[in-house]
């Protein structure tokens, strides 16, 4: 799912970086969010809603919608739309709204 | 606590124009952009911009924020930029509450504040309109022009607006083919130059016809559309299926000003610019003395427009904490002709009945 020819644009990659996502092994590329990685690795489905347990994708890719919260090394609702993927991250489907520590 | 004399919250076209001509004007300036890069809505825009001269039209929008990226430089001494925090709170007394990469709190205490902090994209309501593969216009952008991923491989774009056109371009740029895109108006609303282009491309552009509902398990699997009546009814028996995995909601953007509201600011429902926004005088200050907006915050308009905003209220803010240059009447009265300008025209015409709606003459604060 990544571009690999753009008229205009040249994607310039960063170091590939490893990273799970529920236990997956997956790779992404340095200075991606973490969204951007999980969706060229074809996962989109990032989350659930809290009372009907529907499945949550991003919406709004800036920081806005909430729509993409995930556990992200323990931690819950990390907007991974706008969180730079780093080496060895364990990402993780949210359920519920997370408790805080 | 960490002070400053102006505080630019956003680093869009507005937010940098904002903190470059209040510099000039002699102020020290501290910009702060929740992304881990400046530019806002720029960054992702591939194609050549409208408007004039001074706006650089002509220029892609990627590349008007590297020029605008090399003016800072210009003013390294006075202007420090913070990325990759995010203003969460204004207080009464005046301090400033951020929050860096989600791991470090802390206080800003400004003399004065512009609020550049832009829009956000609409959603459209309709049956399972919340299935992953739903995205909004410029979320698709962001994840094709920045990170060069592509969204899906079967698009339906929803509004022939500008952004909606121009996306399902990028997007067949980046290779993906784009089914249709429709409109509930009974005429396309952006630029006929970018339709046609489309249109050339052979995707065809429905007017008249909306969203019934979304289907799919896990994500987007199928969109049924149809068409509607005069009144944006649909009209029964017009239902057709598309086998799409990816929906881009292009309905339009709305100002992003909750820190304003929450700190008090009046505030207005203004059709024309988009959304609520705040009330201001002719020098972009809000009715909280020393608080200006600027940009798409102040209502939905262009980075043409934002960018001159920007200028007008870091001049402004900049007067009011002292520095007020010998020309400022000049460059005053330069800025507002060159917005008068920009919204000459039917588009700019609705704009100005929005922004009467919002200017207070009266002077609360002098
Ligand atoms: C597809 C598309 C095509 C367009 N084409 C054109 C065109 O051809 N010509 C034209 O003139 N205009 C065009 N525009 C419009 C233009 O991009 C916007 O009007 C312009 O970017 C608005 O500038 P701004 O600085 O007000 O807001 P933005 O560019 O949205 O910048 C706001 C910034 O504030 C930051 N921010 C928000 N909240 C906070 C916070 N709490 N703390 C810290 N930072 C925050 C955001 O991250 C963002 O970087 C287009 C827009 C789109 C989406």
């Amino acid at each position: 799912m990544r571009i690999e020819e753009h008229p205009i644009l040249d994607f310039k990659r960063g170091k590939i970086l490893n990273f799970t996502f529920n236990g997956e092994k997956l790779t992404g590329y340095e200075g991606e969010s973490i969204a951007a990685a999980l969706h060229a690795a074809g996962v989109k489905v990032l989350g659930e809603s809290l009372n009907l347990h529907r499945p949550r994708g991003f919406y709004c890719a800036i920081g806005n919608c909430s729509s993409c919260l995930m556990v992200v090394n323990g931690v819950p609702n990390v907007k991974t739309c706008v969180t730079e993927l780093k080496e060895g991250m364990v990402v993780q489907t949210q359920r519920g709204k997370g408790v805080l520590k | 606590m960490k002070t400053t004399e102006l505080l630019v919250i956003g680093g869009g076209p507005a937010g940098l124009c904002a903190a470059l001509s209040a510099a000039e004007s002699g102020a020290s300036v501290t910009v702060v952009e929740r992304n881990n890069r400046l530019g806002g809505q720029l960054i992702k825009q591939t194609h050549m911009f409208f408007g004039s001269r001074e706006q650089y039209a002509s220029t892609r929008g990627i590349d008007i924020a590297k020029i605008l990226e090399a003016e800072l430089i210009k003013y390294s001494r006075q202007i420090e930029v913070l990325t990759d925090t995010a203003v969460l709170g204004l207080y009464e007394d005046g301090v400033v509450n951020a929050l860096y990469k989600e791991e470090d709190y802390f206080k800003i205490k400004p003399k004065a504040i512009v609020a550049a902090t832009g829009a956000y994209e609409k959603s459209l309501a309709f049956p399972n309109n919340d299935l992953p593969g739903i995205y909004g216009a410029g979320a698709v952008q962001t994840l094709m022009n920045v990170y060069g991923v592509k969204p899906g491989n079967n698009v339906l774009m929803v509004g022939a607006g500008n952004i909606g056109l121009i996306v399902s371009y990028q997007l067949m740029q980046a290779g993906v083919r784009v089914a249709a895109i429709l409109d509930a108006a009974p005429k396309i609303g952006g630029y006929l130059v970018h339709a046609s282009k489309i249109a050339r491309m052979g995707v065809p552009i429905l007017c008249s016809h909306t969203v019934k509902e979304a289907i799919g398990k896990d994500c987007l699997e199928k969109a049924v559309i149809c068409m509607v009546d005069e009144r944006f009814s649909p009209i029964p028996g017009t239902e057709k299926e598309l086998e799409v995995d990816v929906m881009c909601i292009s309905v339009g953007l709305t100002p992003l000003c909750e820190l304003l509201a929450m700190r008090g600011c009046e505030m207005k429902y203004v059709p024309q610019l988009s959304g609520s926004v705040p009330v201001r005088n002719e020098r972009y200050e809000t009715t909280i003395e020393n608080l200006f907006v600027a940009g798409d915050a102040s209502g939905i308009e262009e980075a043409s427009s934002a960018m001159v905003e920007g200028r007008l209220a870091g001049l402004c803010a900049a007067a009011k904490m002292g520095y007020k240059p010998a020309d400022f009447d000049e460059r005053f009265k330069g800025y507002a002709a060159q917005l008068k300008a920009l919204r000459s025209g039917p588009v700019g015409e609705h704009i100005l009945r929005g922004i009467e709606q919002i200017v207070s003459k009266e002077d609360r604060h002098v």
